[in-house]
C-alpha cells in the first residue's frame, strides 16, 4: 500500500501532497522535511529508494521535480517506479509536455487526475487512456456548467436591464 | 457582493506568492489572502467559493495553517453541481483527515453522493472514502459500496472495490459481507476492475481467514488461468508497457497467488506451471519486466516447496545482483533475505557479490547488504567475512561506521569460534573504529578476558602495541589503560608468551608511560580519566619501583575540579604513599567476572544493573564502581548476590571503620576485613579509602556528628542526593556506600527522626497520590516527601506531569518522576521525591498546591489540588 505521495522540487518546495494513511498536520511537515533531506542530495547514479522509519521512499526524478512514494517493507519498489512513470506519463498527455509550471498553477488538476489512477493508497487503473478520458469527461462537466451559469446570469442581467 | 473576494483570481494569488523575494513578503501576502477568504466566509459568499477553495488548498499546500475553510468544503460538497462538488471533495481530501470531528457531518452528503444518478459525482463520493474515511464511516456507508460493487460502469465498480478495502481496513469485522461480490469481480474483463478486484480479495484473504479459505477454494483456477491468458495475451496498445501487457496486473495477480499458495500444498502445486513460465518467458531488459519477475521470485519464495522453482528463483536473483542497475540489485538483496530462511546455501554461493555491495556507494545498498551478510554468517564462515568487514572498516565512510561496527561486533560476539579470536578481532575494531564501540561490548571484553586467563599477558601486549599506533581510540585506551593496571607484570615480564606472537620488551616505567599519557590525553573523559587513576593505584604496587613517580601523577589530580578524580586522587594518593603494607592486597587482581552472570545482565534479565552501567556515569554514588564501569558495577552487584550486604550492614561496617579510626590498629581492621570478603575488594578498598580521606581532609567538622555542623552534612547531603536513586527508600546495597556514610555520620539515625503517617494528599475518581514522609537527619527544617502516584481507571496514562507550588516561607526542590507513564487501574505506580524546607519550621506547617498533567486515551487531562492534611511538625 502507498501511504503517501509526495512532489518535491529541487529546492524542497511542496508540489503535491497526498496521504493515504493518517498523519497529523504538524508529522506531515516534519514527514516532508525529513524526506527532502534524505532524497534531495541523493546523487544521480544511486537507486532511487531510500529506507525511512521501517518504511522505503521510492522517488524518481523528472527534470526539477522528485516523485516520492511511500511504501511498507514487502511491497514491490519496481512497480512503484512503474506507478510514478505511469503517473507522470497521463500529466504528460494532459497538459502537453508536463512541466513544473503546469503543476503549480493547475495543481488541483493534478490532484484530480492522481484521485483517478490512486484511491485508498491503491492503483486503480492501468490504463492511461482511460484516466485521461474520465478525466476529460468530467472537465467538460465543469465546462458545460460553467456555460449554463454564464448563460443564466447573462439572462438575468439582459432581463434586468 | 463582497468587496475583498472578488479580488484576485486563483492564478494571480500564486503568480504573487511566487514573486515574493522573502518569507515575510511571502506571509503577508498570504495573511491577505485568508483575511479576504476569512471574510468571504463569514458572509456566506456562494459565488467565489469554488475559488476561495482552491486558493486554500494552494495555501495549506505552503504550510499555513487553513481550518477555518473546513466548513467550506463541507458546505460546498452539499451544493448541488459537480463543479463545486468536485472542488469540495478535493478540499475535503487535502484539508481534513480521518480524525477531525468535521468529518462526521459530511457522512450523510456521501451517502446521498453514493446514491446519485451522475455516475461521476458517485466516483467523486467514493474517491472520498477510499481516500480518508474513519472506522465510523465505514460500518455507515458499508451497505453502499457494497451495492456499488455491482453497478453497471466499470469506473464505479473498480473505484467501489477500493474503497471496500480502506472499510475492511478499517473495520475487518465486515470483510465477510464482501467475499461474494469481491469474488465475482474476479471474473471481470475490464483490466481497470480486475485490478482492483484482485487487489481487494488479496486484502480480504488478509483480513479474514474464512475469506481465505474460500478464495482458495473457488477461485485459485480461475486466478491462475486470468494470469496465464494475461501472459499469452496479444500485443494491446492500450495496457502495454515495454512490451509487457499490463504489468500492474500481473503483479496483482502473482501477489494474490502467494496469499493463496502459502501453506496450502494443493494450491501451491496448482500455480506450479504458470509461476515457471512467468519466471522464464519475463523479458528481463526492462524494469517493467523485473518488477514482473522480482514479484514472481517472491510468490516462488513463499508458496509451498518446490525445488525446481525454487532454483529457478535463486537464480534470477543471482541475475539481478549481477545487474548494473543499482534498483535491481538492491531488490536481489532485499529478497535473497527473504530467500535465506527458504534455501541459505544457495544465497551463500552469492556470499562474495553481497559483500561487495557492503562496500558500494549507495547508502541504501549497503545497508541491505550488511544486513544480508549478518545474517548469512555461519560458524564456518564467520573468520574470512570477519576479516573482509573489517578490512573494508578501515576505509569505510564515516556515517556508515556506527553500524558497521555494531554488526562486527554482534558476529565477533556470537560466532567467535575460539577466544584468542575473539580478542584479536575485537582489539582490530577497537583500534579502527573503538569510539562506534558500544559501552556493553568492551565490558564484555573485558569480561572475557579476564576469564581467558591463559591470554591475560597476550592480550595486554596486544593491547600495549595497538595502543602505541592507535592511542587516539579512546574506549581502545580504556580497555588498554585497564588491562595494563591488572596485568602489568604480565606486559613486562612476558608471562604467558605465545609462539605466534613477535617478541616485545616493555619496561615498567614504559607501562606506566602509557597510562601517564593516556590521563594527560586532552580528549579524555572522566570515565578514562577516572580508570587511569585505578590503573596507576595497581600499578604502583606491581611496579613498587615506580611508585613514586605514580604518585607524583596522582597528586596532580588532587587538585582537579572534578570531583570524582579529586576524591579519586586523594584516597590513592594516601594509600600508594602511607599504607604500603595494605597496598598489595588491596589492588590485588579483580577476581573473575561470570561470563554467564555478565551475559545474563546485558540480555535484560537484572534490569536495574544494566540501567546503572547504561546511564549517566555522573550519578553512580560509588566512584570506584564507576570508573571500570559496568564489570565493576556487576561485581558489585555479584557480591550482594551472593553475600547478603544490606545498606545496614555496610554502614555498620563503616561505623566499625570510623570508631576505630583514631586507634592505630586501623589497618590491621582493615586488612582482616579485606581478606575476609574476598569478593568485596571494591567496596573494602572505597570504604577504606574514603574515612582516612576525608579524617585527613580539611574539613574534620565531617567525621563530629555534632548538630551544628549544619552546612558541612548539608554539603553532603547535596554530594549524595543527586545520586540517590529516584525510588529511594531502599537503595540497592551495591550502589550507594555514600549514603551509608552518610548514615555512618549521624548518631543513630533512626531513633532520632519522629516518624510521620503517610496520607493521601490528593484523590480524585481517576487518581490517587500518598505522600511518606521522612526527615533528614540533623536537619529538623528538611522533610523529603515520597510522592505516590496510582492510577484508577483501566486506561494507562502517558506524559504524566506533577507541578507543586508552595508559599514563599516554604523551599521546594522536585527530584524528576520515576517515570512518565501509569499503568492502568493501579498495576505499578509513579514515585517522585520532593525535597521541603521549611524555614518556620515549628511555627506554620506544610501546605501545597498540586497540578497533574497526564494524557489518557490520548486525551490531555489536568487535574489541581490543595493540600492540607500534612502531619503537624513537618
Amino acid at each position: 500500500m502507498i501511504h503517501f505521495v509526495l512532489l518535491i522540487s529541487r529546492q524542497g518546495k511542496v508540489r503535491l501532497t497526498k496521504w493515504y494513511s493518517p498523519y497529523p498536520q504538524k508529522e506531515r511537515t516534519k514527514v516532508i522535511r525529513e524526506l527532502s533531506g534524505l532524497i534531495l542530495p541523493r546523487g544521480p547514479k544511486l537507486c532511487n529508494f531510500v529506507e525511512w522509519r521501517g518504511f522505503k521512499v521510492v522517488y524518481r526524478r523528472y527534470a526539477s521535480l522528485y516523485f516520492c512514494m511511500c511504501i511498507n517493507q514487502d511491497d514491490n519498489e519496481l512497480e512503484i517506479l512503474e506507478i510514478i512513470h505511469h503517473y507522470v506519463e497521463i500529466l504528460d498527455r494532459y497538459f502537453g509536455s508536463v512541466c513544473e509550471l503546469d503543476l503549480i498553477f493547475n495543481f488541483h488538476k493534478a490532484y484530480y487526475i492522481l484521485d483517478e489512477l490512486l484511491i485508498a493508497g491503491e492503483l486503480q487503473e492501468s490504463s492511461k487512456k482511460t484516466v485521461a478520458r474520465h478525466i476529460a469527461a468530467q472537465d467538460s462537466l465543469v465546462e458545460t456548467a460553467k456555460e449554463q451559469a454564464s448563460s443564466l446570469s447573462n439572462i438575468i442581467a439582459e432581463a434586468t436591464k | 457582493m463582497n468587496p475583498f473576494s472578488s479580488g484576485t483570481r486563483l492564478r494571480d494569488m500564486i503568480r504573487s506568492i511566487r514573486g515574493c523575494k522573502t518569507a515575510a513578503e511571502e506571509r503577508a501576502v498570504v495573511r491577505k489572502e485568508c483575511a479576504a477568504i476569512r471574510a468571504a466566509v463569514s458572509e456566506n459568499d456562494q459565488d467565489y467559493r469554488h475559488r476561495n477553495l482552491a486558493k486554500l488548498m494552494f495555501i495549506h499546500m505552503l504550510g499555513y495553517p487553513t481550518h477555518f475553510g473546513q466548513m467550506e468544503c463541507l458546505k460546498s460538497i452539499a451544493s448541488p453541481g459537480f463543479p463545486e462538488k468536485r472542488i469540495g471533495y478535493l478540499g475535503l481530501m487535502l484539508l481534513l483527515d480521518e480524525r477531525q470531528e468535521v468529518l462526521m457531518l459530511v457522512t450523510n452528503s456521501i451517502k446521498q453522493d453514493l446514491n446519485h444518478t451522475n455516475q461521476y459525482i458517485v466516483g467523486l463520493a467514493l474517491c472520498a472514502l477510499g481516500n480518508i474515511c474513519s472506522a465510523e464511516m465505514a460500518r455507515d456507508l458499508a451497505p453502499e459500496v457494497e451495492r456499488l460493487l455491482q453497478f453497471r460502469d466499470p469506473n464505479i465498480r473498480k473505484k467501489a472495490a477500493l474503497c471496500t478495502i480502506r472499510i475492511i481496513r478499517k473495520v475487518p469485522d465486515l470483510a465477510e459481507n464482501f467475499i461474494n461480490s469481491a469474488a465475482s469481480l474476479l471474473k471481470e474483463k475490464h483490466h481497470g476492475v480486475l485490478l482492483t478486484g484482485v487487489q481487494l480479495c488479496t486484502d480480504l484473504c488478509k483480513v479474514s481467514s474464512e475469506a481465505l479459505e474460500y478464495f482458495r477454494k473457488k477461485c485459485t483456477e480461475g486466478v491462475v488461468k486470468v494470469l496465464k491468458d494475461l501472459a499469452n495475451s496479444p500485443y494491446a496498445p492500450e495496457y502495454d508497457i515495454a512490451g509487457i501487457t499490463d504489468p500492474f496486473l500481473h503483479i496483482r495477480l502473482l501477489k494474490f497467488l502467494r496469499v493463496l499458495g502459502q501453506g496450502d500444498v494443493d494450491t501451491s502445486d496448482c500455480m506450479n506451471d504458470i509461476l515457471a513460465q512467468v519466471a522464464t518467458k519475463t523479458e528481463p531488459n526492462k524494469n517493467a519486466g523485473n518488477a514482473i519477475l522480482y514479484e514472481c521470485v517472491a510468490t516462488i519464495m513463499s508458496i509451498e516447496d518446490n525445488g525446481g522453482l525454487r532454483v529457478l528463483a535463486i537464480n534470477i536473483l543471482g541475475r539481478f545482483l549481477s545487474n548494473r542497475d543499482n534498483n535491481i540489485r538492491y531488490v536481489a538483496l532485499n529478497m535473497l533475505m527473504r530467500a535465506i530462511t527458504v534455501d541459505s546455501q544457495a544465497v551463500q554461493r552469492h556470499r562474495a557479490t553481497i559483500l561487495e555491495c557492503v562496500k558500494d556507494s549507495d547508502a541504501s545498498i549497503r545497508k541491505r547488504a550488511l544486513e544480508l551478510v549478518y545474517v548469512l554468517v555461519n560458524e564456518s564462515n564467520v573468520k574470512p567475512l570477519t576479516k573482509e568487514l573489517i578490512d573494508y572498516l578501515e576505509v569505510s565512510e564515516p556515517e556508515f561506521r556506527g553500524d558497521l561496527t555494531a554488526k562486527i561486533c554482534s558476529i565477533v560476539e556470537k560466532f567467535s569460534p575460539e577466544k584468542i579470536w575473539y580478542i584479536d578481532q575485537m582489539l582490530k575494531v577497537l583500534s579502527e573504529a573503538g569510539n562506534y564501540v558500544k559501552d556493553e561490548v568492551w565490558h564484555a571484553l573485558i569480561v572475557v578476558t579476564t576469564n581467558a586467563s591463559n591470554l591475560h599477558g597476550y592480550a595486554v601486549r596486544s593491547l600495549y602495541r595497538l595502543v602505541q599506533t592507535a592511542g587516539d581510540q579512546e574506549i581502545l585506551v580504556r580497555v588498554a589503560v585497564w588491562c595494563i593496571g591488572e596485568y602489568g607484570d604480565m606486559l613486562v615480564n612476558n608471562t604467558g608468551f605465545l609462539d605466534m606472537e613477535e617478541p616485545i620488551t616493555v619496561t615498567e616505567s614504559d607501562a606506566v608511560d602509557v597510562v601517564e599519557t593516556a590521563i594527560k590525553r586532552h580528549s579524555s573523559d572522566l570515565t578514562s580519566r577516572a580508570m587511569c587513576l585505578v590503573a596507576l593505584l595497581k600499578l604502583s604496587s606491581r611496579f613498587p619501583s615506580c611508585s613514586v613517580r605514580i604518585n607524583d601523577v596522582i597528586v596532580q589530580y588532587k587538585g582537579s575540579l572534578v570531583l570524582e578524580l579529586q576524591q579519586r586522587a586523594l584516597e590513592f594518593s594516601a594509600i600508594v604513599d602511607k599504607h604500603r603494607n595494605i597496598r598489595s592486597t588491596l589492588v590485588e587482581r579483580m577476581p573473575v567476572l561470570d561470563e554467564a552472570t555478565y551475559s545474563g545482565r546485558r540480555a535484560g534479565s537484572v534490569p536495574a544493573v544494566v540501567s546503572t552501567s547504561q546511564g549517566a556515569p555522573i550519578n553512580l554514588p560509588n566512584g570506584v564502581a564507576k570508573t571500570t564501569s559496568a564489570p565493576l558495577v556487576d561485581l558489585l552487584d555479584l557480591s550482594s548476590d551472593d553475600v547478603p550486604v544490606p545498606s545496614s550492614s555496610g554502614g555498620d561496617f563503616l561505623q566499625d571503620l570510623l570508631g576505630v579510626d583514631l586507634s592505630p590498629s586501623l589497618s590491621q581492621t582493615d586488612t582482616n576485613q579485606a581478606q575476609k570478603r574476598g569478593t568485596d575488594v571494591l567496596l573494602d578498598l572505597l570504604s577504606i579509602g574514603t574515612p582516612p580521606a576525608q579524617s585527613n581532609s580539611s574539613i574534620p567538622e565531617m567525621v563530629s556528628p555534632s548538630d551544628d555542623s549544619k552546612s558541612a552534612i548539608n554539603v553532603l547531603e547535596q554530594l549524595s542526593s543527586p545520586s540517590a536513586p529516584a525510588g529511594g527508600v531502599s537503595t540497592p546495597p551495591g550502589s550507594s556506600p555514600m549514603m551509608d556514610l552518610l548514615d555512618g555520620f549521624a548518631p543513630k539515625p533512626e531513633n532520632n527522626v519522629p516518624a510521620y503517617p503517610s496520607i493521601v494528599a490528593f484523590e480524585s475518581s481517576t487518581l490517587q497520590v500518598t505522600f511518606n514522609f521522612s526527615k533528614q537527619p540533623g536537619n529538623q527544617q528538611t522533610t523529603i516527601i515520597e510522592a505516590n502516584f496510582s492510577n484508577k481507571t483501566f486506561d494507562a496514562y502517558t506524559d504524566f506531569i506533577f507541578q507543586a507550588a508552595v508559599p514563599k516561607f516554604l523551599q521546594l526542590h522536585l527530584d524528576p518522576a520515576s517515570s512518565d507513564t501509569l499503568p492502568a487501574s493501579g498495576n505499578g505506580s509513579i514515585s517522585q521525591k520532593l525535597r521541603i524546607t521549611n524555614s518556620q519550621h515549628g511555627k506554620k506547617s506544610l501546605v501545597m498546591r498540586i497540578r497533574i498533567g497526564y494524557k489518557s486515551n490520548n486525551k490531555d487531562m489536568l487535574e489541581e489540588g490543595q493540600i492540607n492534611n500534612f502531619p503537624r511538625g513537618l
